[in-house]
């Protein structure tokens, strides 16, 4: 591990927590009314597709599975289509695990499953990034002792600091001081972006300062 | 001193018992009151004040009324009868509303919006501490002035019927009473008929001043079946009868030649939307009053927006009204329109005396009086008036005069106002001492639990307290002394009374004793732990204990949820708090499984990697792990691989055994809807309730009873095997016979009996099983040969608690009861069993499941929803030590059988200690928040909500120790049972 390899990802972390202000300054230069409170799900709708195109491209451009190996075109769409399955089924288990938790089952369906998009653009995007369409990958990933680079020890740190996010963003909900952000979903999405920049922010520091520590079994 | 440690958690749940009752006395002191109130004092009433020539109206101006009936419809809303209701079902009332001769007003009731408090409020005018609910149940006579007693010493003869409450309050006032008893809330006809039944006898009677009628019905239909029952209109519908005909032989008699009567229909408290009271929403505080006279102008009345009053005014009114002085207490002010039609004179005489009671009210409460600005405005009205007198006796010019009459009422109005407000709001003085020893005895109980976790939760379970040091008997004496000398100070100087110093000295001294030992065990533990750590060798840093994920998030939640008590609306909406707990713990669960699944062979991990580097590294600096820590320092875990556990078909369903969990929590979560803010939502509880799903309920009854019996069975022996089959039956009888369920070959309307036989008989059950759970326990204890019987004894006390539970929930909370027993039994088997968590982690995991299965249950932090029908399961008449018993029982149902399920099943799989640990962990994570709990009540004693949210909460957490330390005791008794076995 080289401290090269902590700049990069410290810049593709810089570039993705400036695509989520964008998502926030440019529309309302194009559209009218538009605020994070009021048209919430509009501002879903553009930083989970903003978030997603910004990974992909840190994915094509930096290329961190240096082991992946040539294959051949079919192989690569049934990838293609295999992750976005994955990002299909993540957002519906979300969805299901937020009904689980108390959400309304039949009103605010919408709400409730693009606070499942944004989660999973958060955390499933990344993990198929990075990682693949292979779930063992995921649970080696996601236990203790089972990072083997620094890309998966940032995006361990990511995801689990934007699911701890959404639900710590649950808790003002019960609160009585009547603000527009404590309906549901918009605390746990707040939430859950809040987590996500902060994870962002965190794990290349954190990497950093613990970089005589750490060694992975595969560099 | 040794002990093992679940005799020593047994112990500190005890002693953390009476400091918590000492608390509480002290928290919910007696209201403060005017001091002559005890003596009864028949002071002269107030001279009219005059300048100059003086007036010699010294007297009580003459009644306005002849006669009063008090018509009290329990439970009555505001818009029962001033809304569509009222028009449609009302239709007499209405009118009277509308055109008659009456005032119609909103009287607002304060909480406690429960009936005995009300009765209190309206008849003293004064505000029932919150202490009266809790006394509800076993209603001691009224000491304080009141109106009743001042009508019978001025000689009035007064007619009770209605509800029973009265008589005990009042009991030699009434010439003539019949008490219906208020608890059997399913009947709501026999109640009503009771009272109206006289009804036609004593109107063509002349002899009484005052009748008093309290109809309970209404009541007891919202309990039944909430506020939007069909059978709220008929039952409203009578009571419009009842009124039409007291009112017409009224009139008739006035006809006769009396002087106008006075008809006051009025109601105690309101009704919630779930038909329930005791709290504070709209729906419970606002209540109709509707005085109807002869005496006053037929006006039509703006009935969209009756005028706002106070349920307290209704007292002083009377007393005016009556020609009696007003109740010493009261803090209500005169009601305006009914002394409007009066001469000038006499209506400033009327207010001059309500105000002179409320100002020397004022001056007995509060030292600086004078500085009030209410008590200004009287000084300055009382001269006026006198100017006025004077001028009215000169016989000046009458326009002058009224002019400078209506200056004086209005002064007088706006003193009465200030000073009803300034003294309805003064809160009532706490009882600081006594809060504070209580606080320091919790406090000290949980130090050295917290202290002792290290020393407990070791392998061989022993704590060590050495008392006997000589060093430490100084301390002790030394301690002693200083806290008596405090307590003489604080006795000698404090002017208010103090619950503590009352007491007898021995008792004081016992808790003195109590406290200064609990400190110089404190101070030990802390000198040996330093000893200890000082000595290197004796502290290695354990290469296996680190913090599992499970470990995290229960010290996460146990501290979320402790501090999350501080604000009033996760106070109010705790369940929610709970389930969000329990659903993360499910999830964590999963996560575990999952990874015990999937990636066991990896082997041995090579390289140390911090995942939570905050966490884990600011632990060292701590001797020990503190907070509600439940790693087992001594103990390495080995859990074999999960694969070898399960197998096949098993593994699938263990992988997805923490999906049906969430499941089942989600249904059962919109079962019944509680707390505040969404309770309103519509919710299955509701839906099986109303009587158009009768059948539907049946079933689901009937359903939820099969699996009960088919979940517990397995562990029972064929005899209370048998006897736990007959129970269910049993149960099922009794929903019958009281009419909430259906037999399928059975027509819907029968009549509803008690169910007395049928209940008695599941109880018989419910004690054959108990008893041989006992007599296994028993056996197991002499024999001491195979432990197989002692799960069985366990297992067959926990099928009774299952039956007796069965009994007592209503029916639509059946399922609450089969879902809790499949969520045991799953997590037991694919779970606890392969997974082989240690004892404190299981502990605190029953420990959650239980506190959530006590809000699936339809609780809340609100004594309203406390369902008082439960105690009243079998008894023909009310019995005070049973009822108290099963209603505690009913409403913990939930925690208890968690605890229970958690006895079985360590003593079932698990090593020597298991059980005392599993003790320590149980007392330890139910003190952690009731400390917290008090300090934080302590601190927010003047908020807003103190006695809507905080003090009720407060109850149920002094209650839920209690049942903590009686479940301890238990455990206790099993483990000393195991370990003369070993
Ligand atoms: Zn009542
Ligand atoms: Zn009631």
């Amino acid at each position: 591990m080289k401290d090269t390899d902590i700049k990069k990802l410290l810049y593709a972390h810089l570039l993705c927590i400036f695509s989520i202000i964008l998502s926030v300054l440019i529309p309302p230069l194009f559209l009218e009314n538009f605020s994070i409170l009021e048209t919430h799900l509009t501002w879903l709708c553009i930083c989970s597709g903003v978030v997603t195109a910004v990974n992909l491209v840190l994915y094509l451009v930096v290329k961190p599975n240096t082991s992946s190996k040539r294959s051949s075109l079919s192989h690569k769409v049934t990838r293609v289509l295999k992750c976005c399955i994955y990002f299909l089924m993540s957002c519906f288990i979300f969805h299901v695990i937020f009904v689980l938790y108390g959400a309304p089952l039949i009103e605010l369906v919408l709400e409730t499953f693009l606070f499942a998009v944004i989660l999973s653009t958060f955390t499933t995007v990344p993990c198929l990034c990075l990682l693949g369409p292979r779930l063992k990958a995921w649970l080696r990933v996601f236990s203790r002792n089972g990072v083997t680079s620094i890309w998966e020890n940032s995006l361990q740190i990511t995801t689990i600091s934007s699911l701890v996010g959404a639900w710590l963003g649950a808790f003002p909900i019960p609160l009585d001081w009547e603000r527009p952000w404590q309906v549901w979903p918009i605390s746990c999405t707040l939430g859950a972006t809040f987590g996500y920049v902060a994870g962002l922010l965190i794990s290349p520091l954190w990497i950093y300062w613990n970089r005589k520590q750490l060694s992975y079994k595969n560099n | 001193m040794r002990l093992g440690s679940g005799t020593f958690a047994a112990c500190c749940v005890v002693i953390e018992v009476l400091g918590i009752a000492v608390f509480l006395r002290g928290f919910f002191p007696v209201p403060v009151r005017s001091s002559a109130g005890a003596e009864h004092r028949t002071e002269p009433p107030a001279p009219e004040p005059s300048a100059g020539s003086s007036s010699n109206w010294t007297k009580l101006p003459p009644p306005l009324f002849s006669k009063v009936v008090i018509v009290l419809i329990d439970a009555l809303r505001d818009d029962f009868l001033f809304g569509s209701k009222g028009v449609k079902f009302m239709p007499y009332t209405t009118y009277l509303v509308e055109k008659g001769a009456s005032h119609s007003f909103v009287a607002e009731a304060k909480p406690p919006t429960v009936t005995m408090p009300r009765i209190k409020a309206l008849t003293t005018g004064s505000l029932p501490g919150f202490v009266d609910v809790v006394r509800n149940l076993n209603s001691p006579t009224l000491l304080e002035d009141n109106v009743i007693r001042q009508a019978k010493a001025a000689g009035k003869r007064m007619i009770f019927y209605g509800d029973e409450t009265w008589v005990k309050l009042f009991p030699k006032h009434f010439v003539e009473y019949d008490g219906t008893t208020s608890f059997f809330v399913s009947d709501y006809t026999e109640v009503d008929n009771n009272v109206t039944r006289h009804l036609d006898k004593v109107l063509k009677r002349e002899d009484w001043d005052m009748l008093i009628l309290h109809y309970l019905g209404l009541d007891h239909i919202g309990h039944i079946s909430g506020p939007s029952s069909p059978l709220i209109g008929h039952k409203l519908s009578e009571m419009d009868n009842i009124l039409m005909k007291i009112h017409t032989s009224l009139l008739s008699q006035e006809r006769e030649g009396l002087s106008p009567s006075l008809l006051v229909l009025c109601g105690d408290h309101g009704m919630s939307d779930t038909g329930s009271h005791g709290a504070s929403s709209t729906g419970e505080v606002n209540t109709p009053l509707i005085l109807i006279s002869s005496a006053f102008e037929r006006k039509p009345g703006d009935i969209r927006h009756p005028k706002r009053v106070q349920q307290t005014d209704l007292a002083a009114t009377l007393a005016i009204g009556l020609s009696v002085p007003i109740p010493k207490d009261s803090v209500g002010s005169l009601i305006v329109p009914v002394i409007e039609g009066r001469p000038m004179r006499d209506q400033m005489r009327f207010l001059h005396l309500n105000t002179v009671q409320l100002s020397k009210l004022l001056q007995e409460n509060v030292p600086s009086y004078e500085k009030d600005p209410g008590f200004e405005q009287f000084k300055v009205s009382e001269k006026l008036h006198g100017n006025w007198i004077k001028l009215y006796l000169e016989e000046s010019h009458s326009e002058v005069l009224f002019n400078l009459g209506t200056k004086v009422l209005r002064q007088y109005l706006d003193a009465l106002k200030t000073l009803s407000l300034a003294l309805s709001t003064q809160v009532a003085q706490y009882d600081v001492y006594s809060m504070m020893v209580g606080t320091a005895v919790v406090l000290e109980v949980l130090t050295l639990l917290l202290l002792s976790i290290p020393q407990a939760l070791r392998r061989q379970a022993k704590v060590d307290i050495p008392l006997s040091s000589p060093a430490f008997s100084l301390l002790f004496y030394l301690m002693f002394l200083v806290l008596s000398a405090i307590h003489i100070i604080v006795c000698t100087s404090a002017e208010s009374s103090c619950y503590f110093c009352g007491l007898l000295w021995p008792v004081a001294g016992g808790v003195m004793v109590l406290m200064s030992a609990l400190l110089c065990a404190i101070v030990s533990v802390l000198t040996k732990m330093f000893i200890s750590k000082s000595l290197p060798s004796k502290n290695p840093a354990h290469p296996n204990s680190r913090w599992s994920e499970l470990d995290l998030l229960i010290v996460f939640g146990t501290v979320g949820h402790v501090l999350s008590l501080g604000a009033s609306s996760f106070v109010e909406e705790e369940h929610q708090t709970w389930y969000f707990l329990v659903n993360t713990l499910c999830l964590a669960l999963s996560q575990e499984l999952y990874r015990n699944c999937f990636l066991e062979d990896d082997g041995e991990p090579q390289h140390h990697f911090h995942m939570e580097p905050g966490i884990v590294d600011a632990t060292p600096g701590l001797p020990y792990r503190t907070g509600c820590d439940v790693w087992e320092q001594d103990t390495v875990r080995e859990r074999l691989s999960l694969s070898d556990m399960l197998r096949g078909r098993e593994k699938w369903m263990a992988l997805a055994s923490p999906w049906l969990i969430l499941a089942c929590c989600r249904l059962l979560r919109s079962l019944n809807q509680t707390g505040v803010q969404w309770a309103h939502r519509p919710d299955f509880g509701h839906w099986l309730t109303s009587s158009d799903h009768k059948a539907e309920l049946s079933i689901l009854a009937a359903l939820s009873l099969l699996v009960i019996f088919l979940l517990v069975q397995g562990g029972c022996s064929p005899v209370s095997r048998a006897a736990l089959l007959l129970g269910l039956l049993g149960v099922y009888c009794y929903r019958v016979a009281i009419g909430n369920v259906l037999f399928p070959w059975q027509q819907d309307n029968r009549d509803i009996a008690k169910g007395i036989i049928e209940a008695r008989f599941v109880y018989v059950f419910v004690l054959g099983i108990l008893f041989t759970g006992t007599k296994d326990l028993l056996k197991s204890q002499v024999i001491a040969t195979d432990f197989k019987i002692k799960t069985v004894g366990l297992w067959e006390i926990h099928s009774g608690l299952v039956l007796l539970a069965a009994l007592l929930f209503r029916p639509h909370n059946l399922p609450v009861l089969a879902f809790s027993l499949l969520i045991q039994t799953v997590l037991t088997k694919f779970i606890w069993k392969p997974l082989r968590h240690d004892a404190a982690e299981i502990t605190v995991m029953h420990y959650w499941f239980g506190q959530a299965f006590f809000y699936f249950q339809g609780n809340s932090n609100n004594i309203a929803t406390v369902d008082i029908s439960a105690g009243f399961v079998g008894l023909d008449t009310y019995v005070e030590i049973p009822a108290m018993f099963l209603t505690a029982f009913g409403t913990y149902a939930g925690p208890v059988l968690w605890a229970s399920h958690l006895v079985h099943f360590l003593s079932s799989v698990s090593s020597d200690s298991a059980l005392s640990h599993a003790c320590f962990c149980y007392a330890l994570i139910c003190s952690i928040p009731v400390s917290t709990y008090i300090i934080l009540v302590t601190s927010l004693r003047y908020h807003l909500f103190i006695w809507s949210v905080f003090s009720p909460k407060l109850l149920y957490e002094g209650m839920h120790l209690l049942i903590t330390a009686a479940i301890c005791v238990f455990f206790t008794a099993m483990d000393q049972a195991s370990l003369t076995n070993s």
